[in-house]
Parts: structure tokens; sequence; C-alpha cells
């Protein structure tokens, strides 16, 4: 503030007098030091954003997409199953990775005395019941003589409809969707979730709550 | 410049060349012509030259110095080495991780077969993988003994608080080694333990499904979850490490160690006795 360019004949704009840039032009506000300073900076920055963004989409990429496309898998004739009894099969939820791919379904066709339908949810044919426990992902074993589900790794117990009986499980046994091919294959589909009241949810990961408020805490996948 | 001498014991050292004689090989030392150095003298010569060659142009020797013939407070004694023994395992672990590598294939269908392959076929394989194995777990004992001897010592106080939270990055990081590692060898153990880790991340609220996403590279456990998971083991975590491990490093050289805290107690009782 010191001097004004009335004042001073050799300053003619009082901006940059004010802000005392020797030998500066007339409008430049900022020093040269500092505007390479910044230069220099914005060129690093968008330098590393062209290859470090791409690289974080590269990897962050399978969250957003549909990673397993809906497959229809026969598992067997119609005849091959009853509406009283689970029968054991194996389905391949990743393709070409051997066995590390493959899971066991237990599928009984559906119960109408037994089996709830749920308003506004179409009844599947069969009752194809996932092995993934809902606590932590460990494979349950169904025990006939006793009628439930059990699972080796820390106790979780499911009953005839999946539904969680005792230990860590949040939420009932997952299931697929079925149907019955044109050649009487009983075929399996896309893995869904239920909450405690046996509604469809789409499929979660082990551990996510569906009841209440917690299934606003643990979202659907972008995909499905 | 003039390097530190190297601390060797007195008797191995070469003794001066006596008064009136050239070398150290006793030749007399004729009036005019000095005698030319032994092969030994060149071979010593060499390697000092090579030495300051090097230092003139890189100025290390300062730096060198500084950081290896740095003052250690009284009371120093062997609860401080845990530190460089835990540095000492990464570098055990970095060692056999590469050289298991040159026979490792991570793909779902060859990562057990090539996994056994390296313990019951290639040469010293067994011991190497078990290098391997146990010293993931002989790192994670150090790092929490080192952890240990700095909190119950107070050597986390200020100044040295960033050197603590860098050393807790530095812990979990070396966990998560652990936990990327452990699905390697691909067996049921592995498999299904890793399946549970996973789940364990899906587990947090909001944003634990997308993590479980991320770890698994999808919504089940497929093709490319192993190579991603090897990808973090051998890459991403063992490069981050290094780095937090030279700043470590460069933090408890610029900062020096604490004294042990009974030293301290003394002192603080001789200044109340002086009172």
């Amino acid at each position: 503030m010191a001097d004004t360019p009335s004042q001073n004949p050799d300053r003619k704009s009082g901006y940059t007098s004010d802000r005392g840039i020797a030998g500066a032009f007339e409008g430049e506000t900022v020093t040269r030091r500092r505007f390479m300073e910044g230069t220099a900076l914005a060129v690093g920055g968008v330098a590393s954003a062209a290859f470090g963004l791409p690289a974080l989409g590269f990897a962050l990429g399978p969250m957003f997409e549909d990673t397993s496309s809906t497959r229809w898998q026969p598992v067997g004739p119609e005849d091959d199953f009853t509406d009283s009894d689970y029968v054991p099969r194996v389905i391949n939820v990743a393709p070409d990775i051997g066995d590390a791919g493959k899971t066991t379904i237990y599928v009984r066709r559906f119960n109408k005395k037994m089996d709830k339908v749920i308003k506004g949810q179409d009844p599947q044919p069969y009752v194809a019941i996932s092995t993934r426990c809902a606590h932590l992902g460990c494979p349950v074993a169904y025990k006939e003589a006793a009628q439930k589900f059990i699972c080796p790794c820390h106790g979780g117990i499911y009953g005839v409809q999946g539904e969680v009986l005792g230990g860590p499980p949040v939420r009932p046994l997952d299931r697929f969707y079925t149907r019955v091919g044109n050649d009487g294959q009983v075929e399996i589909g896309d893995r869904f979730s239920l909450n405690s009241q046996l509604e469809r949810f789409s499929p979660r990961d082990p551990s996510n709550h569906l009841d209440g408020l917690w299934q606003y805490l643990y979202p659907s996948r972008p995909t499905t | 410049m003039k390097m530190p001498s190297p601390p060797i014991p007195k008797f191995l050292r070469p003794s001066p060349p006596r008064p009136g004689r050239n070398g150290r090989d006793g030749r007399p030392n004729g009036g005019h012509m000095p005698a030319p150095p032994s092969t030994k003298e060149q071979a010593s010569e060499a390697g000092a030259s090579v030495v300051g060659w090097l230092d003139e142009r890189s100025g290390m020797s300062p730096f060198l110095r500084g950081f290896l013939y740095r003052k250690v407070p009284k009371g120093t004694n062997w609860y401080y080495t845990f530190g460089s023994a835990t540095m000492f395992a990464f570098l055990s672990q970095a060692v056999t991780g590469v050289f298991l590598a040159m026979y490792y294939e991570p793909d779902p269908t060859r990562a057990y077969e090539s996994a056994s392959h390296i313990t019951n076929d290639v040469f010293l394989g067994e011991l190497v993988r078990g290098m391997h194995k146990w010293g993931s777990s002989v790192m994670i004992i150090l790092i929490f003994l080192h952890m240990g001897r700095t909190f119950v010592f107070g050597a986390y106080k200020y100044p040295r608080e960033l050197n603590w939270i860098i050393g807790v990055v530095l812990l979990v990081l070396t966990l998560a080694m652990g936990l990327t590692g452990y699905l390697l060898p691909f067996d049921q153990r592995s498999f299904w333990a890793t399946v549970v880790a996973v789940n364990i991340n899906a587990s947090g609220p909001v944003i634990g499904p997308y993590l479980a996403d991320f770890l698994r590279a999808g919504a089940e456990f497929g093709g490319t979850t192993i190579s991603r998971f090897y990808a973090i083991h051998m890459l991403l975590i063992p490069l981050l490490i290094a780095a937090l491990i030279g700043a470590h490093l460069y933090l408890v050289a610029k900062l020096g160690t604490t004294a042990p805290p009974w030293l301290k107690a003394e002192k603080k009782e001789l200044a109340k006795e002086e009172i």
C-alpha cells in the first residue's frame, strides 16, 4: 500500500505493486517462480493420474461388473427329486477353475404343504439350497437323520427350509433359481438370498444381515 | 575424505612398515628407487580406490558414518535388536519369496501342483518353502516383541510418535501379507480359510461387500482371485513395506533411540538427591 500509481510512475498497476513483485509486467499477479511451481505440480499430477486412474479402475472393475453370467445347469430329470427329501447335486459357480469352482447344492421339489409362498414372488418349482454357510461361507452338510444343515466351521445349524436354528449365521441359507427345461431336466440358475421371513433378495455375501434396517447397511451389488 | 577404519581386531591389522624399509615385504629401501608395490598391496589399494571413487561421486560416507556409527544411549541392550531382527526376517521372506516365485504358478488349476512340486521335487525346495512358511510366523512374532519393547520402554513418546504410527502401518501390512500368502498353497485349508477371511471383510457395513468383491474380483471365488492375491502378496505389499521400512529407519537414525526406563529413573533419583 506504500506507493500508488500516481506517486510512482514506474508502476502502472496498483494491484501489481501491492504484491511487491519485482520487475512484473502490467497485470501480473503471480511470480514466475510460483507459476512454474504450480505448472510442474499440475503436469506431474496429470501424468500420475494418466497411469494411476486406469490402473485403479482395472483393479476395482470387477466390483462393478457382472462376473457371473446366468447359466442354467441341468442337474437331473424330474424323477430324481421328491418333495420330502433333499438330493445333493454338484454345480459349477465359477467356470474353468476346476474343483475350486464347484459347489454342492441340495435339491427337492417345492412342497405346497410345507413351503411358504411369499406375496409378489413366484414360487420356484424346486427348492435348491446353497451349502454356503450364511455366517462366513464354509460348506454346510445336510444331516438327514436330524433333518438339519450343519456347518463344520463355527457350528451354524439350519432347519429344513434353510432357516437359522442356532449358531452365528445371520440369515437363512441362500437358494438358487430353478426351472424345468424342455427336455424334462431340472435346471439351476442364479443364486438369491433370503431374509428370516424367506423373502427373496439379490445375492449377498455371507455375514450380511437382511432383516429390518440391516438390509440397508449391506447394499446389493450394482449389477444385480 | 577419510573412511572410518573397519573394526578389525588388532592382531589382524597389517603392521606399519619398519623405518628404513620400503614396504611390508621387507625389501631394503635402496636410497633412490622405491620398490614396486606387491600384488597384495595393489589389491588392497584397488579396494580402497573403488570405495573412494564411489564416495567422491555419491558423498555417501558422511551419511553412512552418521547412520552406522551413531551414538546410542547408555544401557542399550539386546532388547533393542528386535527391530533389526524383524528387518532381517523381512529380507529372508523377500529373498525366499523371489525364488519360490520361479517355480510357483498362480493359477487355480496349477497352484497346488506347483506348490507340491516345489516341496517334493525341486532341489532344496522343501527348505526354501519351509523358510518362507515358518519365517512368516517368525516375522509376526518378532514384530510383536519389537512393538512390546517400544511400548514398555516408552520409546513411542515425543518425538517418536510418527515412527510408532509407521510401525503400526507396517504391522498391518505384514498381517495382510499373511492373509494373502495363506491362499497360495491352494489346499483345502488355505482355500476355506481365505473364503472365511474374505467373508469377514464382507461383514463390514456399507463398504464390506465392496471390499470382498475387490478381493475376490467378483461375487464368487473365481479364476482371477488367486492371481490377484498373488500380485498383492508379491508386488504391492512388499513394495509398500520396503518403502516404509526406509522411512522407519530414517527416523530411527534421525531421532536416535531412547535409554531404557530404569536409567531415566536413576537420573531422576540423582536429581532429587541433589536438590
